[in-house]
């Protein structure tokens, strides 16, 4: 199978999706060219820096029978943005008794490790997660992000879309037919029988490497990669669970208030999935703390693969 | 083209309809029948009813907190109205939305807005759609002088100035933000001089004339539809209520300020213009006592209605 970026398979699954329906308009500071040239002006809008003006445009041309993609670029420009996102997208299909549709995908890039700083340096989905009325897509293949983003741009719901700035340039299989990936369904990228290590977006990288490393030392890993945080795959992950009885979440977030502390909650508050635990869960997240732009401190404050073989090694080792 | 008689007396009609709804909707928060947070649009209405009406089915409004006028010049039906307003499951928003959250997409009305500014972001999209349409369609955004010290006023004027959206941008200066009066929070005298700023036409009209608003509007939006860009059109108004229907908000408008302003009633205007047009008295107490059955009906409807099962909450978060 051929092998192409993860940014590559996102133009892909805008231009695939373009070409089908001619409903579907884009905006975004700075132009896609690929996108430009082929559809042009009218569809393919270059804003200026004015994030809550097109994210609510793209409300009001969902609205009004187009499907909007609106790119926000990075994930911090969003929050200038947030009553758009938060107040109107989410909650405008329910205040209005659903009599309308309101198809748009929204693109936000997250993540750390880029010495950007602080500001630059976010990664805000779980605050997303707590608005009901979005649908929050976090692809961490190329293949994934493909066929999430195709599903997205045919959903008839506000969806964004997080999307993990060291992501970019890695490389996939991802195959020359149409597929799409559906919403809701995690999966499984190494199977295991002794812990559960379920991780978002870039940390699945590191818990493969970590798995592995466990591996060596007897520990069976099964890890799984949710790939849509709402709707969330429960059921694939308290089966995992059931089987192994051990759980370590991954994500590179603030611990508080996580997806990481949602994903441990649903798994626990689960009376059968409760009974078979042998061990503690575990989180391993990023620090409470802005990130900070110095590169010894930075790689500190972000989850790395010894730190989560450590804790897949711990649960591991846990007498009950 | 003056505003011939037959046109007079549908802007009467409408002015009417919303300034006795909203008695009675009043009345009803009086007797505890209606609950929440309900904003009047009474001394208002000419701006409603003189735009609207020259704006076809299929051009789409956006609107604010102070929303019921705009429904109901833009043609939506009282009854559902009212029920809504009730919380009734025959609502606009099967109960969902409320006084607030009105809408009603088949008429082009996209909703009331509970935050001050949003629904202008969301209005540039309508306005991006009727240009996307090419059907000669306009998209028409109602807000107040508080609004217009929001960004997103200055976000949506300039992206729709940028793209020459078929876009009205309605100022509904009525004097104060809530209980903040425009002379203090709005720094300059007008409103409408703000949109040389943005490279586009701004208009002042007196928004309790509803001859003088219909005329200005009929050019404004003839023009914006031919494609001439986005305008901006300030009417200099009043609310006669408190900012909202709670009968321990203060309201510390000056007296004698309220009372001058209800001597410039519109509706009372336009019946003086109608008797020295040859309308006699007798047609005029008809049309209102016609538009006071029609209200009765709509509370009968409002009150027979069954409130929605509280599982109906469940429904509507997404759109299928």
């Amino acid at each position: 199978m051929r092998r192409i970026t993860y940014n590559q398979a996102s133009v892909e699954a805008l231009q695939e999706e373009f070409r089908k329906n001619d409903k579907l308009v884009h905006m975004a500071e700075d132009l896609q060219p690929e996108l430009f040239e082929e559809f042009g002006g009218d569809r393919v809008r270059m804003t200026p820096i004015s994030e809550s003006a097109f994210v609510g445009a793209a409300i009001g041309l969902a609205g009004s029978g187009f499907r909007a993609v609106a790119d926000v670029r990075m994930a911090t420009f969003a929050f200038v943005a947030f009553d758009q996102f938060v107040n109107q997208a989410a909650k405008i299909t329910y205040m209005f008794g659903g009599q309308a549709k309101f198809p748009i995908l929204y693109r936000q890039r997250n993540g750390l490790g880029a010495s950007a700083a602080a500001q630059h340096s976010v990664n805000p989905y779980s605050m997303y997660m707590n608005v009901a009325g979005l649908k929050i897509i976090i692809p961490s293949t190329p293949y994934d992000v493909k066929g999430l983003l195709k599903t997205a741009m045919r959903d008839n719901n506000p969806v964004i879309s997080f999307e993990h700035m060291e992501l970019g340039m890695v490389e996939g299989n991802v195959p020359e037919e149409e597929y799409t990936v559906p919403f809701g369904k995690a999966s499984i990228m190494r199977r295991g029988s002794d812990v559960t290590v379920v991780a978002l977006s870039l940390m699945v990288y590191h818990a493969l490497g970590a798995a592995e490393d466990a591996g060596k030392q007897g520990v069976s890993v099964e890890v799984i990669d949710p790939r849509t945080l709402v709707p969330l795959d429960v059921e694939t992950i308290r089966n995992s669970v059931a089987k192994t009885g051990r759980l370590v979440v991954v994500d590179e977030a603030c611990k508080t208030c996580s997806a990481a502390s949602e994903i441990l909650s649903v798994v626990v508050e689960d009376a059968d999935t409760f009974r078979s635990l042998k061990a503690p869960t575990r989180r391993v997240c990023g620090l409470d703390v802005p990130v900070p732009f110095s590169p010894p401190m930075e790689k500190y404050a972000i989850p790395d693969r010894e730190r989560i073989a450590e804790a897949i090694m711990q649960v591991a080792g846990f007498k009950s | 083209m003056e505003t011939d008689r037959n046109e007079l007396m549908k802007l009467h009609r409408t002015m009417l309809t919303i300034r006795r709804f909203e008695e009675r909707v009043s009345l009803e928060y009086a007797r505890g029948n209606v609950l929440g947070y309900v904003h009047l649009y009474i001394g208002q209405e000419a701006v409603a009813a003189g735009v609207c009406n020259n704006l076809r089915i299929d051009d789409r409004i956006v609107s604010s907190h102070r929303g019921h006028g705009h429904s109901i010049a833009k043609g939506a039906d009282i009854k559902r109205m009212m029920a809504e307003i009730y919380g009734k499951k025959t609502g606009y928003c099967k109960g969902k939305g409320g006084s607030m959250h009105i809408a009603d997409f088949s008429i082009g009305m996209l909703g009331a807005n509970g935050i001050v500014g949003a629904g202008m972001p969301i209005a540039v999209g309508a306005g991006l759609a009727a240009q996307l349409e090419k059907k000669e369609g306009v998209a028409a955004v109602f807000f107040g002088d508080g609004a217009s010290q929001e960004g997103e006023f200055h976000e949506s004027m300039s992206l729709a100035a940028i793209w020459k959206l078929p876009l009205i941008f309605v100022c509904e200066n009525n004097l104060y933000a809530s209980g903040t009066p425009a002379r203090y929070a709005v720094p300059t005298k007008d409103i409408y001089t703000k949109a040389e700023s943005y490279g586009m036409p701004g208009v002042v009209v007196d928004g309790n004339d509803v001859v003088a608003v219909n005329e200005v509007a009929r050019e404004l939006v003839a023009k914006t539809r031919k494609g001439g860009g986005p305008v901006l059109l300030e009417c200099k108004t009043y609310r006669w209520h408190t900012h909202f229907e709670l009968a321990p908000f203060p309201d510390l408008r000056p007296k004698e300020e309220v009372e001058s302003w209800m001597k410039k009633c519109p509706i009372a205007a336009m019946e003086k213009r109608l008797l020295a047009a040859g309308t006699s008295e007798k047609e005029i107490s008809d049309m209102n006592n016609g538009i006071l059955e029609r209200i009765e009906a709509a509370v009968k409807y409002a009150e027979e209605s069954p409130f929605p099962d509280p599982e109906d909450a469940l429904e509507d978060v997404y759109s299928s």
